[in-house]
């Protein structure tokens, strides 16, 4: 039994990973430019697949640093071709936008891919268990939980200590300001967008060797995310990664004494925090509205 | 013309097409199902329409009461007792119910984060609905139930049997469910929310309680939703978990606006123009959800103001 407590923890924890992964990306979008991209989790499902269509010709290593590259790259076009002009309209029409792409998103890589799941191929000695005892510890899964905390590491190196971080934490609380004092907001917005897809992206790679890929990945993925923001608190990226580790590590345990509620358990989780603490748990106050 | 006349006009010319639509639309290549799954579609995005519209606060979660109001229909009539109007009063009951709980929850957020609260919210009915596998058929969907012909007593009308029959039917609750919604919105209650909609700020500060109003809301737009959810899955006979899914949420707003927001007959048309482009795209393509998805963009980008924005601001040049 304390295993099988120790496995779902484990495993609670590397879902959650994922679910802050996404949804410090999606939370970024939302803080800076007050869109919700929906497509998110289509961006996610697509840096997968590039990964895996790139694995023949640059190996393991070579996609996982190209993949969630090229997919930044796409979401910088889409949000300077489509969702830079809906900036200051009324946000329905940005989140119907992006719902719109996700719809296309899920569509095309059925299309390119196939609507059967495929599997990933990861390193043999990645793959392997570290202990008999432990069977679930896996070294991919070691080396995932690894690379998320260097992600986000990273992340809130840029955020606190470059120019560019600086402008969009300052961004986030007035972009008019900023704007006025000289920095190109149309550039940083661009950037931030590109930012937090490349952050979908590389969670796409990772899941993609976790559990293998499909096209509704994104979706079971994004709901989670938006939950994470929710519960960890709105406008705060710390409360959105510890939402995102919270629900995954409930929603785990849940598995074990509850199966059919495993999804069932954020929502409740969510509907607490809203009840006792509607700004989330590191929310600020009045960013609410 | 003056500005009454036309309206009355055109209100008259809109229940005229309704009243005959089975006549005319096999003639234009459609069946009776088509015309009932408009209006049935008509109501819920109106019902949304209602909160989107009318009260200006964004939801996104809509299908979770369209989907409660189709089980709990679906679930009435399979196991409890095989009455059509027993159930839709039970499918309205549960959306409501639940509206009520989770307007009470959110009504406090506003803006884009009440859009993602209620999409948050919209999601969690579909996974009872997909994990509860032996009351609710899981992803299949829940069947072996059909609608009942209606007993008046004196008469028995069979909307089973008969296509017809049932969209008039469906036509009779839409009717009602309409006339109440506009009384609503002309009282001195549908005001205060065009004031809500127009300046929160100012209505808070002429004392309207702006919390309970927006739950109110939130509440008769879920009622109404549900109710079209009770119809669309007696009309189907099957109450399907993609009816209680996010996409489900988003086509509902997507009828609101393409056919104009601010109109009261605006999410009519735009149901209308949808469930034609669904039915005509999902039978010519295998990737018509790509179609709908560049529909959605193209919309939003050149279309924003939907059909009836657009003619009023032709009208009005």
């Amino acid at each position: 039994m304390t295993q099988l407590i120790l496995f779902n923890v484990f495993n609670g924890l590397i879902v959650g990973a994922f679910y802050a992964l996404m949804a410090l990306g999606l939370s970024l979008i939302l803080n800076l430019s007050g869109v919700i991209n929906f497509a998110h989790g289509g961006f996610l499902a697509l840096g997968g697949y590039i990964a895996y269509t790139l694995i023949p010709f640059v190996g393991f290593w070579g996609a996982l640093l190209l993949a969630p590259v090229l997919t930044a790259t796409l979401g910088l076009f889409v949000e300077r071709l489509l969702i830079r002009r809906l900036y200051g309209r009324d946000p329905l029409y940005s989140l119907l936008l992006t719902f719109g792409l996700a719809l296309i998103f899920e569509d095309v890589t059925r299309a390119i891919w196939g609507a059967q799941s495929v599997p990933y191929q990861i390193p043999g000695w990645l793959a392997t268990p570290l202990s008999t005892d432990f069977f679930f510890l896996t070294g991919y899964r070691l080396f995932m939980v690894v690379l998320v905390v260097a992600a986000v590491g990273g992340l809130f190196y840029i955020l606190s200590r470059t120019r560019l971080g600086m402008r969009i934490r300052a961004g986030t609380l007035d972009l008019d300001t900023v704007s006025v004092l000289g920095v190109n907001v149309r550039v940083l917005r661009t950037l931030n967008f590109g930012l937090g897809i490349y952050l979908a992206g590389l969670a796409g790679v990772l899941a993609a060797g976790q559990q293998g890929l499909s096209p509704t990945l994104g979706l079971t993925l994004i709901m989670p995310s938006f939950v994470a923001i929710i519960v960890g608190g709105l406008g705060s990226l710390p409360g959105t990664l510890l939402g995102g580790v919270l629900i995954g590590v409930a929603s785990n345990l849940t598995t074990v004494y509850f199966p059919s509620a495993t999804e069932a358990v954020m929502y409740v989780m969510m509907g607490l925090v809203l009840l006792i603490r509607p700004r989330g748990l590191l929310g600020e106050e009045g960013r609410m509205h | 013309m003056s500005d009454l006349l036309r309206k009355q006009a055109s209100t008259a010319l809109v229940w005229i097409l309704l009243l005959t639509m089975p006549y005319w639309m096999p003639i234009l290549g459609g069946y009776t199902a088509l015309s009932s799954r408009m209006i049935v579609l008509a109501l819920a995005a109106m019902g949304l329409n209602f909160l989107l519209g009318f009260t200006g606060v964004l939801s996104f979660g809509h299908a979770a009461y369209f989907g409660l109001g189709a089980y709990g229909v679906g679930l009435t009539i399979k196991y409890l007792v095989p009455s059509t109007a027993l159930g839709i009063v039970a499918g309205v009951l549960i959306g409501t119910v639940a509206a009520m709980a989770i307007g009470a929850l959110i009504v406090k957020l506003r803006g884009v984060y009440f859009a993602m609260v209620t999409i948050a919210f919209g999601q969690v009915f579909y996974f009872i609905a997909f994990r509860w596998n032996s009351v609710t058929g899981g992803d299949d969907g829940l069947s072996g139930w059909k609608r009942q012909p209606l007993d008046f007593g004196v008469a028995t009308l069979d909307i089973l049997g008969s296509d017809k029959a049932f969209y008039y039917f469906a036509l009779a609750l839409f009717a009602v469910a309409i006339a109440i919604m506009g009384l609503l919105l002309r009282s001195p209650f549908g005001r205060t929310l065009l004031a809500i909609r127009e300046n929160e700020r100012r209505a808070r500060f002429l004392g309207i309680p702006v919390e309970r109003h927006i739950w109110l809301s939130f509440v008769i737009s879920c009622m109404f939703v549900s109710l079209s959810g009770a119809l669309y899955a007696l009309l189907n006979n099957f109450a399907d978990p993609r009816a209680l899914r996010w996409d489900q949420s988003g086509d509902f707003v997507i009828m609101a606006v393409l056919g104009g927001m601010r109109s009261f007959w605006g999410p009519l048309i735009g149901a209308a123009i949808f469930v034609v482009l669904q039915d005509q795209v999902s039978s010519m393509t295998e990737n018509w959800q790509s179609f709908i998805g560049l529909f959605f963009v193209l919309v939003v980008l050149f279309f924003p103001r939907g059909v009836l924005g657009i003619v009023r601001r032709k009208a009005a040049a």
